[in-house]
């Protein structure tokens, strides 16, 4: 009989003792499985998601909310770019593509995010080489026209020809917008943000109320955006001035409050350029050479109150900053778990000891070495470990393949249930490791036991 | 396999640290295989003389030659694995393994001797003390006399060529009795082992040539007496 078989009868023989420690280690080795896949998983989706926009264009501020509002939309935008920049970037001879996108609304039902666009966000990929598969292929054409992502369809049950309103997310959040927007089109699932977000054409978007400034309040922004003097002088500010006083700024809805509501409560006609503003805009250089990029980074750095970010560089800071870090710290706290496991399996064997005097000092009577006695005594607290290791493996991967869809509801990112994490494969010598520590006390007591003594007892 | 036991003593202490002497044996000779019967009053020091001469407990001072080795003068190591290779016990308490089958115990004898554990010849032992029809059982689902022949089994296990038995049929009704006896007997003859079985039956020390009483050769009230004065 080998040393695995007679060390597998006396687990057998403390068949609840071992279990129930076994199972303590399972389920540590699960909660780290589980942790290291989710992470490995996050990290992944999260750097490719939006990988492929070389720079993404905002005002001056915080890096990571620029991408988060901008490609996750899991935070509001604070601040806001003139359009007037937008256009500019537009027309840079080294930019190959601008897509401006606006945020802050969000749809009445079910909440998700509107990213007021163009048509030509849905030409471009929108991860690595792939391409947006829409099901009519209908563009934006009218200016309440929507394209919806797969999730929302699925979730709302809307379909083409689907009608909602939007909520403003802005300051006075709650007042829900009178325009009825029209969906168009469906994207197919794509596994990134896209599919959570309702697009609707950026001039529909301007034409809701509340989104133009007042005019001071416009003019006095594009003043600091553009330090060195705003495009068109003061000439150009004058005559919006003017179009304010002519009834083009229409924020003073008091005076309306008792006309015929429907049809003179929103004014939807085109505002001037000057009024309106993007959160940021994705940008594609010409060059395709990440070198443009950078220098095209720095150039803004020191202009306009603008930046220019990579949005893969950020999310990999702050994957390293923020998750790695909770990652670090839950690693850190499921090892302690493993340990008091492993400490709970030490105890188990090490009180078996007691009983098991007679049965080693029977073994040594027929023969066996102390050195087999140790290393039965050692065999089982490597078959406790790692067979707890191995059940938490499968019970680690189950716990993700049922957790999966859940961080997919509210993430949007597309996760690979099967998917398996190179660093699991280092717990196996570190249980082993950990079992030869918890089996070293117990088996020396074993290695100890004076046979004459025990059989005379 | 021959025995010799040479000025071999061996004191306990009692729990009020006096010490208390079992063994004291001058000399005292088995001839290659010889079967003798022991026997001896309750506490005479059957058993702890068995140890002795198995290794299990090592002599106060003396020798245990057994074929011209001094097994006190070996280490610890040479000499459990003396004990697994040549010697075969049949302790009075049987010592079976609680969480081992009839089987699995036969077995185990087998594979701390470092030989290959032959199931055949571990079934065909078992078979020859009757129990065939109770391989798998645990000690604890045997009766007394079965958990008995299990020891007996497993004591023959490794063809050992000294078998030591305490007691080995006294947990077995008289027509049993018989049949292990002849069966522990028939093989020691034939495979020339030398036997010294311990009993407290007439009956059974009668079918013995020779029939030892510990307490003719034994005289541990000497090492009192020396130690006193
Ligand atoms: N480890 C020990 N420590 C102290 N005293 C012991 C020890 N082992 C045995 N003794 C004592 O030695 C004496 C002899 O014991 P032993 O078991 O050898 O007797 P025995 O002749 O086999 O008796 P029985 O016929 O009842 O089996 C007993 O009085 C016992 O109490
Ligand atoms: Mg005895």
């Amino acid at each position: 009989m080998s040393l695995i078989h007679i060390a597998w009868k006396s687990i057998r023989q403390r068949s609840l003792a071992s279990s129930l420690t076994a199972f303590n280690m399972a389920l540590g080795v699960m909660l780290m499985v589980a942790v290291l896949v989710f992470y490995g998983v996050i990290e992944k989706s999260f750097k490719q998601t939006g990988a492929h926009y070389q720079l993404i264009v905002g005002p001056k501020g915080s890096k990571v909310d620029l991408v988060l509002s901008s490609v996750y939309r899991v935070s509001p935008p604070i601040e806001n770019l003139p359009y007037l920049y937008y256009l500019q970037l537009k027309n840079d001879p080294r930019v190959e593509e601008a897509i401006p996108i606006a945020l802050g609304d969000v749809t009445q039902e079910g909440a998700f995010p509107i990213v007021g666009t163009v048509s030509r966000y849905f030409e471009l990929p929108y991860a690595d080489k792939k391409k947006f598969k829409v099901k009519a292929k209908n563009g934006f054409s009218g200016s309440f026209d929507s394209i919806i992502g797969a999730e929302v369809a699925k979730q709302n049950g809307w379909d083409i020809g689907s009608t909602f309103k939007l909520v403003h997310g802005g300051a006075d959040v709650g007042h829900t917008h009178d325009e009825e927007f029209t969906v168009v089109d469906i994207l197919a699932r794509t596994g990134t943000p896209n599919d959570r977000t309702v697009f609707v054409n950026l001039k529909g978007f301007y034409q809701l109320g509340d989104h133009d400034k007042p005019v001071e309040e416009a003019i006095d922004q594009l003043q600091k955006f553009y330090p060195d003097g705003v495009p068109g002088g003061e000439k150009r500010i004058k005559e919006l001035r003017e179009f304010a006083a002519s009834g083009g700024d229409h924020h003073d809805h008091g005076e309306e409050e008792g006309g015929d509501h429907a049809h003179h409560h929103h004014h939807h006609h085109d505002l001037p350029d000057e009024l309106k503003e993007v959160t940021s805009v994705f940008v594609m250089m010409r060059d395709q050479d990440d070198y443009a990029a950078y220098n095209f980074m720095n150039e803004l750095k020191t202009g306009f109150q603008a930046q220019a970010v990579n949005p893969t560089q950020v999310m990999t800071d702050l994957m390293q900053s923020l998750i790695g870090n909770v990652q670090k710290i839950m690693v850190v706290l499921i090892t302690l778990i493993i340990i008091v496991s492993g400490i709970g399996i030490f105890v188990s064997i090490y009180n078996s000891m007691a009983d098991r005097r007679r049965e080693i000092a029977i073994m040594r009577s027929l023969g066996a070495q102390r050195q087999t006695i140790f290393a039965i005594i050692l065999t089982e607290s490597v078959l406790l470990c790692l067979g707890g290791g191995l059940l938490g493996l499968l019970l680690g991967h189950g716990l993700f393949f049922v957790g999966a869809p859940i961080i997919e509801n509210s993430t949007g990112l597309i996760i690979d249930r099967y998917a398996f994490e190179p660093l699991e494969l280092t717990l196996f010598p570190v249980l082993l490791l950990l079992a030869i520590l918890i089996g070293f006390l117990p088996g020396m007591t074993a290695y100890r036991t004076n046979v004459a003594d025990v059989l005379s007892e | 396999m021959s025995l010799l036991l040479r000025r071999l003593k061996k004191s306990f202490r009692e729990p009020d640290g006096n010490p208390l002497p079992i063994i004291n044996i001058d000399h005292f000779e088995l001839k290659q295989a010889e079967q003798v019967a022991l026997v001896g009053s309750s506490g005479g020091g059957k058993t702890t003389l068995l140890h002795l001469i198995s290794g299990i407990h090592t002599p106060d001072s003396g020798e245990v030659i057994i074929d011209q080795v001094n097994l006190a003068g070996l280490g610890e190591p040479a000499r459990d694995r003396f004990r697994a290779m040549k010697i075969g016990y049949i302790f009075q308490t049987f010592n079976l393994l609680p969480a081992f089958t009839a089987l699995e115990n036969v077995l185990l004898g087998m594979s701390f001797s470092g030989q290959k554990s032959n199931r055949a010849h571990a079934i065909d032992l078992l078979d020859e003390v009757g129990l065939k029809h109770r391989l798998s059982h645990k000690p604890s689902k045997l009766s007394v006399g079965e958990q008995q022949r299990v020891a007996i089994a497993r004591a023959l296990a490794n063809k050992p060529k000294l078998l030591l038995a305490d007691e080995p049929t006294a947990s077995i009704d008289s027509r049993n009795q018989n049949n292990v006896l002849r069966m522990i007997r028939d093989v020691c003859k034939e495979h020339h082992v030398t036997l010294l079985l311990v009993t407290h039956s007439e009956e059974v020390a009668r079918q013995f040539d020779r029939v030892e009483t510990l307490s003719d050769f034994n005289k541990p009230e000497e090492l009192l007496a020396t130690a006193s004065k």
